[in-house]
């Protein structure tokens, strides 16, 4: 199932939905730079909130992203982790290392305009 | 019924031992003849029974238009049990009872003590009824006791179990107020925890904390463990994950008040000191968390008005 990834202005807007695959997870990094080259965007926001499990492949492939869209000069938020669903990674010791996490859409865009407006 | 065939037995060996000329009565007519003379001299049992729970110094949290109506209700239950023989509406009404008396300090003793009385007074109206036919008053004993220790079994269970589920809701409720998530600013949230803290009261607060960071839309969290005495390394791991979890819904967390035994512990326990924010005492985490949230506070005497320009 594709992920839809939105373009808002400078940014990209993924929403990811409940029942995502190892392939999913895979055809979204591909999507997400490759979409990131072609606009020329400044930042990413992955949207997880309709995502009632995080496991540890989700994790890891998250954070590749993150990686792979920070070599291309731009920033990646992941937004809306269920307190359950990150009570239940922190229980099995998956953590989203080195990759920014905000509450919901709103403080995600906050975060990249910010981050926009200090760099430029 | 087995057990009647039982008694049954019992009483004719009874009977022909004394060389009793009449045959004995089933169980049910007995108990039926018990109901009656029960129902017959309701009134004056139920005042008799009254005033030995008075004598006795029994249930002085309660006046004594409330001793006697319950008395009414616990008598009519009673006999109604002694004649059915089923013993759910007893119990449904003991609960009940019980949650009636337990906020006003009534004790188990006394509820057992009242049952108790209950049936010496029914026993010695019996006594008083039968007294002429020693073998008719032991059938009628026969049929009277296990009745009615079944039914002070079910009473004081039914108290004791009320009071039980009365004592976890309780424990719920002080467990719920000990771990309070309070906003004292715009995305500037407040944990302040006091007293002890085990797995499962660690857990609860992150789940609290999460729930209330979720819905204030927290962007700071500062969690003040000054009135924490003690944390053992499994309570201490809870705490690094809640600062975790935290941070995966975009706040972060300032850790204040650690005791020297709990930065012992910490260190110990090799928490990557790197991923918590620690800050001596509350009123420092608090002015680290404005400073993170761009407020600035100025004491309003610092501040002076300039007539000129009309401004501050």
């Amino acid at each position: 199932m594709e992920v839809p990834v939105l373009k808002q202005g400078q940014f990209l807007i993924a929403t990811v939905q409940a029942a995502l695959t190892d392939e999913d997870l895979i055809q979204l990094r591909i999507a997400l730079v490759e979409r990131v080259v072609v606009a020329r965007s400044r930042g990413v926001i992955i949207d997880v909130t309709s995502m009632d499990v995080m496991d540890s492949f989700a994790s890891r492939t998250l954070r590749e992203i993150a990686q792979m869209i920070r070599l291309r000069g731009a920033a990646t938020v992941i937004v809306g982790i269920q307190p359950e669903v990150a009570f239940a990674m922190v229980q099995l010791g998956i953590t989203l290392e080195g990759v920014v996490t905000a509450l919901d859409l709103e403080e995600g865009l906050a975060y990249l305009n910010q981050a926009f407006k200090n760099d430029s | 019924m087995a057990r009647g065939n039982e008694r049954q037995e019992k009483v004719s060996v009874h009977s022909i031992v004394r060389g009793a000329e009449t045959s004995p009565e089933p169980i049910g007519v007995l108990l039926r003849e018990l109901v009656a003379h029960l129902r017959e001299n309701r009134t004056q049992l139920r005042e008799e029974w009254a005033r030995r729970i008075t004598e006795a110094q029994l249930l002085t949290a309660m006046s004594k238009d409330e001793i006697f109506a319950e008395a009414t209700a616990v008598y009519d239950q009673y006999v109604e049990a002694l004649e059915t023989g089923t013993f759910e509406a007893l119990q449904a009404y003991a609960r009940s009872l019980s949650e009636r008396i337990i906020p006003r300090g009534v004790e188990t003793h006394e509820v057992v003590g009242i049952v108790l009385l209950l049936r010496d007074v029914l026993a010695r109206s019996l006594f008083a009824k039968y007294q002429a036919d020693f073998t008719k008053l032991n059938r009628i004993l026969d049929a009277y006791e296990p009745a009615a220790n079944r039914i002070a079994n079910t009473v004081a269970v039914g108290f004791v179990q009320e009071r039980e589920r009365v004592i976890r809701q309780q424990q719920e409720a002080i467990r719920e107020l000990s771990t309070p998530v309070l906003q004292v600013r715009e995305r500037l949230l407040i944990l302040p925890i006091i007293g002890v803290i085990d797995s499962q009261r660690a857990r609860q607060l992150t789940e609290q904390l999460l729930r209330g960071i979720r819905t204030n839309r927290a962007k700071v969290v500062v969690i003040d463990i000054t009135g924490v005495a003690a944390m053992d390394a499994t309570v201490a791991n809870h705490l690094v994950q809640t600062v975790e979890a935290s941070r995966l819904l975009g706040a972060t967390v300032i850790v204040t008040g650690l005791s020297p035994e709990i930065a012992q512990t910490l260190v110990t326990i090799g928490v990557d000191l790197g991923k918590m924010n620690t800050v001596g005492d509350l009123q420092g985490g608090i002015e680290q968390a404005e400073r993170l949230l761009g407020y600035k506070v100025i004491p309003i005497a610092a501040t002076t008005y300039d007539e000129s320009t009309k401004r501050v």
